[in-house]
């Protein structure tokens, strides 16, 4: 029966991915999309770490703005992009990896985490503005302080350096990856792994009397959502053709969190709406200068909170649940109660 | 002679100044059942921490089947085959019961297993009506039922109950003393418990605590006939 339902789930992602691809063109210019998929990218990474696992992460923006240098600083040095790609993905998961099993090992929880994560994003926000001498040099990349690291080797097709991949090429590859990573999060959730997570994020004391290792687990966890905040670093790369230090900003590192708990927390579809609809919003504020975008963004998140604290996507499942609900009911009268809409499950 | 499953040698816990275990030298035989008894602050729970790895003792040692486990952390001795329930029900609030259930199988099963473990579990506790909500809502005593589901679930060979019967009315008494002997048949039971009725029903072997260190062991008509007991009990008139 769950074989049944992933199928049938997948096929679902898969035809509204689909979709969305497709006709959002039509609406929005591919270059302002492909930075909403990045953003919905970082989200979904939040989402998984926060989420599910249970992890405030206060410092996502690390690992992302560490995918984008580790991708800047490799593709100057490589030429090539394949190779800088995943360098983007593996230096911030090993990052990660140092980085939580001394968290977690060292059981700090809520707050300590939420203060360290924070402090580590604001020490390379602070490291990278400040390299901005000759001296602060890796291979042949100047790491560039302030001004950042411009000039790199754009994304190309594997094994052809001149053949770039930009533009709405850029575009259908972000969303092919953003779909890729959202089915592999939802494959993780689904495994045994991803159960024992949330259980881990219920009751830590319960998991660990069960035979879990739970600073191990919490450690895996965070090592993922690092990975993926890489790819989106990389990503993100490409797109801006440029990095700077305000990738570690705190602004940033607050936005990702508003985007979670906007979108709806412990969900997998929230965190990416969250993230592409308020980054999206923040643009169409950007283009007028009567109030000031950080303004509307905080009373959204106060709304949100006060009014409807489990996010947008608990709501969008519930109305389309009550619709699947109506049709079929309406379709098989005779027969007994609906029960696609309970397999369909949280959103 | 009997397998000594569970053994503490000078078994002690300070928290700062204050000596909550003091020097308990105990041993459990495979298959038996042991009620601790005391009055509150007596040790008693802090002795159970001690032995699942919650907290770490700061003086002496624990084995378990002859291997030494002091200071290992909590997965690593219930990874062993030791079921704990705590004093406070501590279940999973966010899940349903039967995934609360299928979690603690799945630790040494692999999942359709699990899956058939936490069905049968469920039958045996005759938790299927709440099986699909979650633990949440129950109340005490259903919540204490989750929890024995989820030291089933483990198939442990030996079992920590931490006042099991708190906050159970008659009818769920009745079922907890079934399933406290079930434990037995196949697992050596621990049972700190405050209820007498429930203590004598079970019958056995009782050890009762008195400011951190054994005072008494023997069977429970003995022990609660026992002049010191009372005084303990019952405060300085007896």
């Amino acid at each position: 029966m769950r074989e049944a339902g992933w199928s049938r789930e997948l096929i679902a992602t898969l035809v509204v991915a689909a979709a969305a691809v497709g006709v959002l063109p039509l609406l929005v210019g591919t270059y302002t999309l492909t930075v909403l998929i990045i953003y919905g990218m970082l989200g979904l990474s939040l989402g998984l770490v926060w989420g599910f696992g249970g992890i405030l992460c206060f410092g996502q923006a690390a690992f992302f703005g560490l995918g984008a240098y580790a991708y800047a600083i490799a593709a100057i040095n490589i030429g090539e992009s394949t190779v800088p790609m995943l360098l983007a993905v593996a230096i911030p998961a090993g990052f990660a990896a140092v980085l939580g099993a001394m968290l977690f090992y060292g059981r700090l929880t809520d707050v300590y985490l939420g203060v360290i994560t924070l402090v580590v994003t604001l020490i390379f926000h602070r490291f990278m503005n400040a390299t901005a001498g000759s001296d602060y040099v890796i291979g042949n990349a100047r790491l560039g302080g302030f001004n950042g690291i411009p000039g790199f080797q754009t994304l190309n097709v594997p094994g052809h350096p001149d053949a770039y991949v930009w533009g709405d090429s850029l575009y259908y590859f972000s969303a092919v990856c953003l779909v890729l990573v959202y089915l592999l999060v939802s494959a993780l959730l689904r495994s045994s792994f991803g159960r024992i997570a949330v259980g881990i994020r219920e009751n830590e004391m319960r998991a660990a009397l069960m035979g879990y290792d739970v600073p191990a687990r919490k450690t895996i966890m965070f090592t993922a959502g690092a990975a993926i905040a890489g790819l989106a670093g990389a990503l993100f790369a490409n797109w801006a053709e440029i990095v700077t230090p305000s990738l570690f900003s705190l602004s940033q590192s607050a936005d990702i969190i508003i985007w979670c708990i906007v979108g709806g927390l412990g969900t997998r579809i929230g965190p990416v709406l969250g993230a592409a609809g308020l980054s999206y919003l923040k643009f169409l504020l950007g283009q007028q200068d009567l109030i000031h975008n950080s303004v509307v963004s905080g009373a959204i998140l106060v709304l949100f909170v006060l009014f409807l604290p489990g996010g947008i996507a608990p709501v969008l499942a519930n109305a389309w649940r009550s619709i699947v609900r109506r049709r079929s009911r309406r379709r098989h009268r005779r027969r007994r109660g609906p029960r696609a809409s309970l397999a369909s499950g949280d959103a | 002679m009997p397998e000594t499953v569970l053994e503490t040698q000078g078994l002690t816990m300070r928290f700062g100044g204050v000596l909550a275990v003091a020097h308990v030298d105990f041993r459990l035989d495979a298959l038996e059942l042991r009620c601790l008894i005391g009055p509150n602050g007596a040790g008693k729970s802090t002795f159970f921490k001690c032995i699942t790895g919650l907290l770490q003792p700061t003086e002496g040692q624990i084995f378990m089947r002859g291997q030494e486990t002091t200071r290992w952390p909590p997965h690593h001795v219930a990874s062993l085959g030791v079921g704990t329930k705590t004093q406070v029900p501590s279940v999973m609030d966010g899940l349903s019961v039967f995934e609360n259930i299928w979690l603690a199988a799945r630790r040494f099963l692999p999942p359709r297993a699990a899956t058939r473990k936490a069905d049968e579990v469920i039958t045996r506790l005759v938790l299927g009506p709440i099986a699909r909500g979650s633990p949440g809502r129950l109340a005490h005593g259903e919540r204490q039922h989750v929890e024995l589901g989820m030291v089933m679930a483990g198939d442990p060979w030996l079992v920590l109950l931490d006042e099991p019967a708190a906050g159970m009315t008659g009818g769920d008494i009745e079922r907890l003393t079934e399933i406290v002997a079930e434990f037995t048949w196949t697992a050596a039971v621990v049972v700190v418990e405050h209820d007498m009725q429930f203590i004598r029903s079970i019958a056995s072997i009782v050890t009762v605590f008195h400011r951190g260190a054994v005072l008494l062991e023997g069977h429970v008509d003995a022990v609660l006939a026992d002049p010191a007991v009372r005084s303990v009990y019952l405060g300085q008139a007896a």
